[in-house]
């Protein structure tokens, strides 16, 4: 494992907790975009191209985006009540950083040998062949739940055009 | 150290920050955030079982069905959001205990 992979692992962990624990919540949808790009890197790093770029482009861009126009739509508070409520949410808070690095350090100290024997299966490298040749029901899985999330979607949209109408 | 190991040891981090943003938050929009948080320690641990197993095509194509319900699932629950937000006016998790059902 090089040092750069424990660099990025560690910006990958820093960036989940500054999301987790940053004020604003326009910063913390810039944090999981940071996030999503820190795992994208190491995707990238790990031999996955593929899943590297799907989680930039989905992960990154469009869930980010989604994000940003939830936060824009409900008006998120001005700036003066974030300060008056940063104290009561600093008391939530607080715990977190040293449990992380509780967590961290006994976990480093701990080393466990994982020596998994898995069955063999034969290794096809191209992505898209396994996908299409041996996890068609992954596919028929990911346009099930697609159909139901856009059928949720527009009952929701059903019901809030109803309630304003 | 074992090089699996070192991968748990974030997948593990990721994992208590995606719970306790869940548990103490009370924004509703903050505890999506921590779901996705949750998810990536997910994906984090896929991709490696992937790399150390040798079966990177296994992975990826289980990363991408992981990717393509975690967008569902998102938006599937800011339509919620919003709905909750159009009915209360706010993003408080307190805000629910005022509903009916």
């Amino acid at each position: 494992m090089a040092v750069i992979d424990e660099l990025i692992l560690f910006m990958l962990a820093a960036s989940a907790l500054w999301t987790v624990m940053t004020r604003s919540l326009l910063r913390s949808a810039i944090g999981l975009a940071l996030t999503s790009v820190m795992l994208a890197i190491l995707m990238f790093r790990l031999n996955n191209p593929f899943a590297a770029v799907f989680e930039l482009s989905v992960c990154a861009g469009l869930i980010s985006a989604l994000f940003f126009c939830i936060i824009t739509i409900t008006e998120p508070m001005t700036p003066e009540k974030v300060r008056e409520e940063g104290g009561a949410r600093f008391e939530r808070f607080r715990y977190l950083p040293v449990i992380v690095l509780i967590v961290g350090i006994v976990l480093r100290i701990l080393t466990v040998k994982i020596d998994v024997k898995l069955p063999a299966l034969e290794e096809i490298v191209d992505v898209r062949h396994f996908l299409w040749g041996h996890r068609q029901l992954d596919l028929i899985g990911q346009i099930i739940i697609l159909l139901c999330g856009v059928f949720g979607i527009v009952i929701l949209l059903k019901e809030i055009r109803k309630k304003g109408g | 150290m074992h090089l699996i190991w070192i991968f748990c040891v974030y997948v593990i981090i990721l994992f208590v920050i995606g719970i306790y943003c869940i548990l103490a938050t009370l924004n509703l929009v903050r505890m999506l955030i921590g779901i996705e948080v949750l998810m990536k320690a997910v994906t984090l641990l896929i991709i490696v079982a992937g790399y150390a197993s040798g079966r990177t095509s296994l992975s990826q194509s289980l990363v991408i069905t992981l990717i393509v319900a975690e967008t569902v699932l998102i938006a599937v629950a800011m339509g919620i959001v919003l709905s909750i937000y159009r009915h209360t006016k706010s993003l408080e998790t307190g805000s629910l205990t005022r509903s009916k059902g």
